[in-house]
Parts: C-alpha cells; structure tokens; sequence
C-alpha cells in the first residue's frame, strides 16, 4: 500500500467507485436512500484517510512534484509537429496538496450534513457529491493544461444540479448567474490554454512553468486566466453570483462551494498566474490590490446591512478571499504561506459556518436572521459551536483565521503598507457584522413559539462539527505542519519569480 | 511553577465550561476557585524569586507561526514586569472568583460563568507573560473575548449584548493600530521577539521608513501605533466610550477586568516596550497628553453620573490616564506602582460597590439608595477604605502611588509634564469629591429606596466580604510596602532589565523624589478639598448640587451626556457604515453590477429573442417581401463591387 505507485490516481477517481456502488443498489426507497448514504460516507471516509497516507509520505524538503504519474492519453503529437500530445499527468506539491486533504476532509462531513436534509433523489445527489470530489481532487493534482482544464470546467456541472435540483426556490437564477459568469472566464481560459500550447509545444504544467513567454503575450494569457478565476475567488466587482449561489444551494453545496470551488481560484493564481507569466503578474498587482482592498471593504459594509444569514456569511467570504488575493500578490513568503493558510482555514471555518446555518434552516426553513434570536437558551451547544466559529471568522488569535490572516498582513505590509493599513480595516468591519449576526440569532430573550421548540445539537451534527472544531483550533495553535508542508514550494516559487523577473529586466537593459 | 500558573486557569476554564452540566455549580466553584488560587499563590512565590532574587527565567514552549523569516514562539517570558503582574492578575481574580461564589448565587449558569472568569484570567497571563509581540496579541484579544463573553454574560438583556458588542468593536479599532505596529515592526527589525527588537532599538533610533505615503521615523511610528491599540484596550480618550458600557457585565467581572487587570494592560504594554518608547520622544509626549486629559476629562464625567458603577468606571478610567502619564514622562516604574495598588483598591471598591448592589437588590442608581449606613457597615466601612486610598489620603495605597506619578510629571520639567501636573492635580480634586459623593449618596441622608427595599436591605455573606478584607489590607498596605522597592532610590534592583529608562535624558524617576514639599503636599490638599467640598455639597447643602446642575443646565448636560461622544461616533461612524453598506448592496451590487452584468446581458438576449421571434410572423408574403429586399441588397452589392 505505502508504495502503491497510483496513490494519487486512487484518491481522485475512487470516488467513482462509490458511484458504481449506488448505480448498484435496488430495492425499497427507503433502503436505497439508507444504503446510498451508507456508501457514499464510507467512501468519502476512506478517501480521507487514504488522502492522510499522501500528507504523511510528503516530502517537506522538496519543492518537486510528488507522486507524480504520468501517460500519454490523447495523441502523440501531431505526426511531424513539434507538439507534444496531452498526457495524463498527475501530482502534488506544497501548493496542492493542502488542498487536496481540504476537500477529502470537507466531504464526509458534507455527506453528513445532507443526512437528513436531502429526501427526495439521494441517490442522484449523492453520486453529483462523489463526481464533484473527483473533480475537484483532479484540480489540485493535474499537471497538465488540458487535463486541468477538464476538472476545472467539468466540476460546474455536478454544481449546477446540486444547486439547481435541490436548491432552494430562486434557484434557478442562482444556477444561471453562477453558470454566466462562469462560462465567461472559462471561455477565455480556453483561448489562452490553446495560444499557450501553440506557443510553447505543450500543455505539460512543469514545462510550461519554464516556458518564458514573451511579455506582450504574457499581459493577454494572464487576463484571460484572471478573468477565469476572479470569477472563481470571487473578487470584485464579479461577485454577485456567489450570494445568490449560496443562497439557493443547499447546505452541503455550499460548504464544498465555500470551502472548495472558491479555492480553485486562489490555487489558480498560485500554479499559473505567478510561476508562468510572471511579469505580467508583477505588472497587474497593483490591479489585484485594488479590487481586493476594495472587495474587503466593500463587501463587508454590504454584509453589515443583510437580512439573510446565508447572504451575510457569503458577502464576508468575499470579504477574506480579498485577503487571499492580496497575499497571493505580495511576492513574499509571508504573503503566500499566509494566502494557502488562509485558504485552508477560510474552507473549514466558511464551510463551518454554513454548516450553522444548515443546522436552524433544517429545523425552521428560513434563514431570515430577524426570525430567530435567544437561541443560546434552548441550543446551548449550538450556540458555543457558532461562537467558537464566529471567532475563527473574525480571526481571533488561537483560532486558524487569525493565522492565516497575520501572515498575510505581515507579508502585504513588506509590499505596501497601505494596502496593509487598508485590509487592516476589514478586521474591524468583520468583528461588527460577525458579532452582530451571533447576537441577533444567538443571544436575547427567546421569545418565538417555533424558535422555542428547536432541539440542541443531536449526535450526528455532533460529529460533523467535531472535526471541525478540531481543525480550526489546532491550525490556529500549532499551523507548524501545515507551513512545513508549504514552505519549500512557496520559497521555490518566489526563487523562481525573482529569476524571472531578472532575465526580464537584463532582457530589456540590453539594446 | 511557570506553567502551572498560566495553564492551570485555562484547564479549569475548559472543565467547568465543558463539564459543568457534569461537575455541578459547586464542582465548578470548587475548580476554578482552587486553580485560580493556586495559581495566585505560586505567582506570590514568582514575584519573591524573581522580583527580590532577580532570578529572570524564559520558558519555551512551543513553534506556533513559521513562515520564512517570520517565526513566532510559545514562550513564556517571567521577569520583574511581568511578575508584578502575575500577582496583580492572580491576586486580584482568585479574590474575584470566590467573591462570585457568593454574588452570583442565585444566577442560573454559574459554571459558565466561572469558566469564563477562569479564561479571561488565562489570557490576561498569555498577555503578560509574552514573549513577543504576536502571543501578547494572542493574550490582548484574548482578554478582549473573555470581557466580551462578560459584559454580555446576562445574554437577555439588548444593553448587555450592545455593550459587549461595542466593547470589542471598540477594542478592535485599537488593535488595528497594534497589528500595524506589529507588521511595521517585522518589516523593520525582521523578527517580533521582544528581546531582539529591543536589543536592536537603539540603532533604529533617528532612521525613517515609508508609511503609508510618508516618510516617517521607525521608532516613533510604531510606537505609536502600539499606543493606538494600549488606548483601545486601555480606554482612553477617543477609545474610551466602551468602558463605561461595559458595566452591564456582572459586577465581580467590573472588578476584574474593568479596573484591576485587562483595562491595565495598555500601561503593561507600554512599560514593557519602554525600550522602544525611550526612543521616540514624540510619542512619549504624545502618551503624556493622551493619559493626562484622560485622567481629567473622565474625572469630570464621574462628577455628575448616578449610575454607582458608572462612577467607579469612569474613576478607573481616569486613573489609567494617570498610569500613561506616568508612563509618558518615563517613570515606568512609577506608572507600574499606580497600577499595582489601583488593582487593590479599586477592585475593592468595585466589589464593595457589588456588595451595595446586592443589598438592595440589583439597584444601581445611586439617587435611589441612601441611608444605606445603618444596615450594611461592614460594606460601608470597606468602601471608605477603598475611596480613601483612591483619594490618595496619607498612608493609604493610592496616597503613595498617586503622589509619585504626580511628582514625576513635575519633576520632568518639560511642557507636557507640567500640563499632565496640572490637570493631575485637578483630577486629584475631583476623583476625592465625586468619590465622597458617592459615598455620601449611598450610605448618609434618608433612604431613598422604598421601604420594600430598605427592608430587605442586609449585609453580604462572608464568601463575598472576605475577598472585601483581603482586598482591603491591600488597599491598606501595598502602598507602604512595595513603595521602597519598586520606586525608591533604589529602583533598578528590583527592576531589573525589564524597564529601560535613558536617565541621561529623562530624569523624571530620578528627581520625583526630590521636589519641592508643596508638590508632595498638593496632592493631598486637593484630596481633602474635594472631600470637603462633598461633604459640603452633599451632607451640609444637599440642596447645592441640584441647584448647580440649574444654574449650569449647559455644562451639567454635556457632562452628564458624556462630551457626546456616542452621540458623535453614531453620527459620523456608524450611521454612515450603515447607510453606504446599503447603498453598495442595494445601488452598487444590485443595481449596477447585476444589472449591467448578468441580469442587463440576459435580458439584453431575451430582448433580441424577442425581437428575433417578431420577425418570423407565418405571413407568407412577408417572407417573400424580406428575400426580395435580400436579393436586392445582394444585386447592389454585385454592382457595386463590379464599379470598383
């Protein structure tokens, strides 16, 4: 097993070996439904712990890829071409891998909270779950373009059903709007993906790292990578998707869409933007800066005024994945440690915190903040797991948002400290609207019938918020393990930038 | 024995907040009670091995941040500082914490509020046994959860929930400042540990960096930017407006955290980076204003105020003002001393004031008491002792540390220093005269309660008054005794490494014992004067003050509304915040972005559909009409080129 050359291979598509299962199960709806929850949370289980034998195999010293698998999958290169063919090439390094062990540890919770929640097509959601997990480990492992380019795109899909099937009433709009802006970056995304391979010869990921493009066009492939992923993060002004999507999706749906979909966009900028076009990143950051100082300040004045609670934490994701970006552009180890961290910490603590809202939307079928209140009386357990979160989210040190967000400060301050100073003010605005949400739902006088009779946390809602819990806690007391992980990688990233720009700029010195 | 005193707080905290369904109210009593008092003890021991044997210790514990260059440590740092502080904090909180066994009798969730008693004091030594600058932030926000946990601990009442709210919000905006330090300082020094930046100070001096778009001196910005975050925490002036709302949180906590410990820690800080502040004497200068209109602004405010523990707040508020400018002319030591007996005496009068409350069942206004003396003189007696030692009367605690941060700021014979003396020595007259009135609201003249009241009237059972004792010997005695060592001739013994003071420049701390007797006497005077005034105002003419607050309707409303600076901040700050959240969401998301964005493009496209399906009408002769026009345009086309 521990030598098991496929490992990586194994974690992506054995999710679809759980799918094959339920394709399998007959009989009575109800034995169907128990049975398909049964296989899919083993499953997603035994991903977990297989995607742990990764982390624990990693070599931290390296900045190489790991795991790496790699064969011809479709044409050999054009006979008489100098291309290369698309290979399915797959690994990790200290980027990915954090973010693989992020969605395998997300998913069995995410099957947990749709125990109860999901009546009608389990089985049909469930398998849309299992082919959303192997498509977004494909994300973080692919290394070569195409291949990337298919888990990225392919992983609307499940989406767009988990969303536009079990959703709540708008969905529909939801779906549209999250598929609008969406297939616009993708769109271009692809354009660049195909002038890069006629460029360079090839879509292979390692390679085209050491492709040096030429500045000019360096300017056009990265703005079509961005609009891809500012659409992702999302950063300003393409966010407007993302509340209605959080809105209408169900719990589950949003935990993966917060704590992983938008991570594919910071990882993004991590594996393309900065390793293969470098001058053009150093060229639009000031670009990067300013949409994101203004989403953090922006988007947090807009989640001080909502009504709704799903909307309120939707807007503060918006809110921190400006941090994210930020550190991403500050070029300095600090800044990115900080952006993987945060990116980590951000999808268990959102992903948490969607998970709170699950837990009074199953009980009351309405996210309205004004309907509840006094809470804390009749769900005290409920009420110390929303507030351990709540203080994750507005980054209390001993809790992983505050490391996450301390290293990009501290690295955003190295690059400019007004961008810091700026940023620095969302820490501000997030304790206001967090603590307000918590005191509107949470505390006061309980006072409503229905709001009344909600049960405190039962044994299975235990167990999901358990591990969680767990998580942000540990990463914001001892991070050490998952800065190792990181380190190596982010200094050879920023070792390789740094060369890169310098070619550049003795490039342009000469006549 | 390091460990132990920090850690043992937080696992009865974990015990009695987890498993207090399990261990019972007593069990949790029982825990925390216990943790915390060991902890005080061994923290006693601390201040005898470290403070008088010099024995300087560092604990290591573990890597908590590791990014590149930038690595920060668990680490606990136990030198003079900071084991004047373990005692206060300890001291002070194992006291509070037997004393809530008794106040808090009757509440229904006594082991949370045990647990978080027990936090708080956990924080509160994560800050001051820091190491460097991240855990003492680690600690500061810490403090800032537990007093938000607290003040909101009465989770019914909407006030308790906004002031817990403002409470940390406030707090928050102080703590910008102190993050920026923190990142300006590991641009700078390239590391957060306090002995490597300090150490690295001098050769900072003088040297600019950019901030923000200015060219700025290193060592004076930071520095002010970590005294934005002691003003937040610290509650002075501008930042202060939470303080005050915070007395909706349990009295006990008032005590603790609202006059004893976490409000100090803006000095703590400022005394422990004295090697940096040393070297930027603007922002001393700046610490000595700040402290010393605090001291008297919120002297004036405690003059007219009803709520009983609304005067003591604005009192501490007004003391830690003289802290900072004790601080501010650089007698650390000094401001150290003011901080260690008003944790005595001010802790006392805040539980005293508790013990009133209680006797009246849950009234805090104080134009509602009165009378009070017959019936509850244990408590009255306490009180006194706690208001005599804040007046600064001979031989009391207050006396001996109120006088030295007075004539250190006389002695520093700068501007500053004389305008901090000034209204020092003001707030001193003030502080005597609103404390008497306090007193003499509460317990002289007739009942103003009704008789249901007056009759249920009784004294607080021993579990509360023994806490008032020892408090109370505190009150009495840590002034005599700690004034030689911490403040005599001889104060770098005891100090040790853990204050820098550049005497060659400052000498403040040096001369303030060689001033002339008027200003040792000053102090005192205007402490028997103010008491004499509201004897006057209040025993003799009761008629006096109602007939003032007529006579200056202007003045008594400004001062009872506070300066308005609530007022002000709703205006200015949080009414805005609120209406452009709206109009970014409303104008700016919906409006503009969807509506240009996704909405505007399909609609555009449902549009052109529309339009599209408009012209397949089924008309026959329609159809034919377009092909003419077509092959119309198509024949001029063909000719047109041809010409060409």
């Amino acid at each position: 097993m521990l030598s098991w050359p496929y490992l990586l291979s194994t974690v992506t598509f054995l999710p679809l070996v759980g799918v094959l299962f339920i394709l399998l199960i007959r009989g009575e709806p109800d034995v169907v439904a128990r049975n398909t929850r049964n296989v899919a949370l083993f499953t997603t289980i035994i991903i977990f712990l297989l995607s742990l034998v990764i982390w624990l195999q990693f070599d931290t010293s390296t900045a190489e890829f790991q795991f790496v698998e790699k064969s011809g999958w479709i044409g050999d290169g054009l006979p008489g071409a100098a291309r290369e063919g698309f290979n399915y090439h797959m690994g990790v390094d200290g980027i990915s891998m954090l973010f693989v062990i992020l969605t395998t540890f997300l998913m069995p919770l995410c099957i947990l909270a749709s125990w109860e929640a999901i009546e009608h097509r389990v089985k049909e959601y469930m398998i849309a779950f299992l082919m959303l997990e192997t498509l977004m480990i494909g994300v973080f492992c692919a290394l070569d373009l195409v291949l990337f380019y298919l888990f990225f795109e392919a992983g609307l899909i499940p989406m767009f059903l988990i969303i536009g099937v079990w959703g709540g009433p708008r969905r529909i709009y939801a779906t549209f709007k999250f598929f609008l802006y969406t297939l616009l970056g993708s769109v271009l995304m692809l354009l660049a993906i195909l002038a890069m391979y006629f460029h360079a010869g090839t879509t292979d990921i390692p390679s085209l790292m050491q492709a040096n493009f030429p500045s000019g066009m360096q300017k056009w492939l990265w703005l079509a990578f961005f609009a891809s992923f500012a659409v992702k993060v999302p950063m300003w002004p393409v966010h407007t998707w993302l509340p209605d999507a959080h809105v209408e999706a169900p719990t589950a749906g949003s935990v993966i869409l917060a704590g992983v979909l938008l991570k594919m966009g910071g990882y993004g900028f991590l594996r393309f933007s900065l390793p293969m076009f470098p001058e053009a990143s150093v060229f639009f950051t000031p670009l990067i800066w300013t949409l994101s100082v203004v989403a953090i300040i922006y988007t947090s004045l807009v989640a001080l005024m909502q009504e709704d609670m799903k909307k309120l934490i939707a807007y503060s994701s918006v809110a921190h994945m400006g941090f994210i970006t930020i550190g991403t552009f500050t070029f300095t180890q600090q800044g990115i440690d900080g952006a993987i961290l945060q990116m980590i910490s951000h999808g268990i603590v959102s992903g948490a915190l969607f998970l709170c809202v699950g837990v009074v939307y199953d009980r009351m079928h309405t996210r309205e903040i004004a309907r509840y209140g006094g809470l804390v009386n009749n769900m005290p357990r409920y009420a110390l797991v929303f507030m351990i979160f709540t203080m994750a989210t507005i980054g209390l040190p001993g809790t992983s948002g505050f490391v996450g967000e301390m290293t990009i400060l501290v690295g955003a301050y190295q690059a400019s400290s007004w961008v810091a100073a700026l940023a620095t003010t969302g820490v501000i605005l997030g304790a206001a609207y967090s603590l307000w949400l918590y005191r509107r739902v949470i505390f006061g006088e309980l006072v409503r019938e229905d709001c009344k009779k909600m049960s405190d946390l039962n044994w299975r809602e235990v167990a999901i918020f358990a591990p969680l819990v767990a998580a942000a806690l540990w990463i914001g007391i001892y991070p050490k393990p998952l800065f190792d992980v990181t380190a190596v990688s982010v200094a050879n990233l920023l070792q390789q930038h740094e060369w890169a720009i310098e070619a550049a700029r003795t490039a342009l010195a000469k006549p | 024995m390091y460990q132990l005193i920090v850690f043992l707080p937080l696992a009865a905290a974990i015990l009695a907040g987890l498993f207090g369904r399990r261990i019972g109210d007593r069990g949790a009593q029982v825990v925390t009670c216990g943790a915390v008092g060991i902890a005080a003890l061994l923290s006693w021991v601390a201040l005898y091995r470290v403070g008088f044997q010099g024995q300087v210790a560092v604990v290591p514990l573990f890597t908590w941040i590791d990014s590149g260059e930038f690595e920060v440590m668990w680490q606990l740092r136990i030198d003079q500082l900071t084991a004047v502080m373990l005692v206060v904090v300890n001291t002070v909180s194992a006291l509070v914490h037997i004393y809530s066994v008794g106040y808090m009798s009757h509440d229904t969730s006594i082991p949370r509020f045990m647990a978080y008693l027990s936090l708080f004091t956990f924080a509160m030594l994560m800050l001051v046994t820091a190491d460097n600058f991240v855990q003492m932030y680690f600690g500061w926000e810490g403090v800032g959860l537990a007093s938000y946990l607290l003040i909101g601990f009465w989770y019914k009442r909407p006030s308790a929930n906004a002031a817990a709210i403002k409470a940390f919000v406030v707090n928050r905006v102080g703590d910008f400042g102190f993050a920026l330090g923190i990142m300006a300082i590991f641009l700078v020094y390239g590391s957060v540990d306090f002995q490597t930046v300090f150490n690295a100070t001098p050769q900072m001096a003088g040297q600019t960096f950019t901030f923000l778009s200015w060219e700025v001196d290193i060592v004076t910005t930071i520095t002010l930017l970590l005294f934005i975050g002691a003003c937040g925490k610290s509650a002075q002036l501008g930042l202060h407006t939470w303080l005050p709302d915070a007395m909706e949180g349990p009295t006990p906590v008032s005590a603790l955290i609202h006059a004893a410990t976490m409000v100090t820690a803006g000095v703590f800080m400022v005394a422990r980076c004295s090697p940096m502040f040393e070297y930027a004497p603007f922002t001393l200068a700046v610490v000595a204003a700040v402290g010393a209109s605090t001291a008297f602004f919120a002297a004036t405010i405690g003059l007219v105020q009803n709520d009983i523990k609304r005067v003591i707040a604005y009192s501490t508020c007004s003391q830690l003002g003289y802290m900072f400018f004790a601080a501010g002319v650089s007698a650390y030591p000094i401001a150290i001393f003011h901080l260690f007996t008003h944790a005595f005496f001010k802790a006392l009068l805040f539980l005293g004031a508790g013990s009133v409350i209680h006797a009246v069942g849950g009234e805090q206004d104080m134009r509602k008491m009165g009378g009070l003396w017959p019936h509850i003189k244990v408590t009255a007696v306490l009180m006194w002792i706690g208001s005599l030692a804040l007046a600064g009367v001979p031989f009391f605690a207050g006396y001996y540390s109120k006088d030295a941060v007075l004539e250190a700021a006389f002695a520093a014979g700068s501007g500053v220093g004389d305008y901090a003396f000034t209204l020092g020595l003001g707030a001193a007259l003030l502080t005597a005269f609103y404390s008497w009135r306090l007193l003499f609201m509460t317990f002289n003249g007739t009942p103003r309660a009704d008789h249901h009241v007056m009759e249920h009237v009784h004294e607080s059972p021993q579990v509360m008054l023994i806490p008032l004792y020892l408090l109370a010997a505190g009150a009495l005695f840590a002034g005599i005794a700690f004034v030689g060592p911490m403040v005599g001739e001889n104060w770098t013994a005891f100090w040790g490494q853990s204050i820098l003071i550049r005497e060659d420049l400052h000498k403040a701390m040096a001369e303030a014992h060689h001033v002339p007797l008027w200003v040792k006497l000053a102090p005192v005077v205007a402490g028997i004067l103010g008491i004499l005034l509201a004897w006057q105002m209040y025993i003799r003419r009761p008629d006096l003050p109602g007939a003032l607050a007529r006579m200056h309707d202007g003045l008594y409303k400004f001062l009872l509304n506070k300066w308005y600076f609530d007022e002000l901040y709703d205006y200015v700050l949080v009414r805005p915040a609120m209406w452009i959240g709206r109009l970014f969401w409303k104008g700016g998301d919906q409006k503009i972005i969807d509506g240009f964005g996704p909405d505007g493009i399909s609609a555009g496209v449902i549009g052109l559909a529309r339009r599209a399906v408009r012209l397949q009408t089924g008309y026959l002769y329609h159809y034919a009409f377009a092909m003419l026009i077509g092959i119309f345009v198509l024949v001029t086309l063909y000719f047109y080129t041809m010409g060409h």
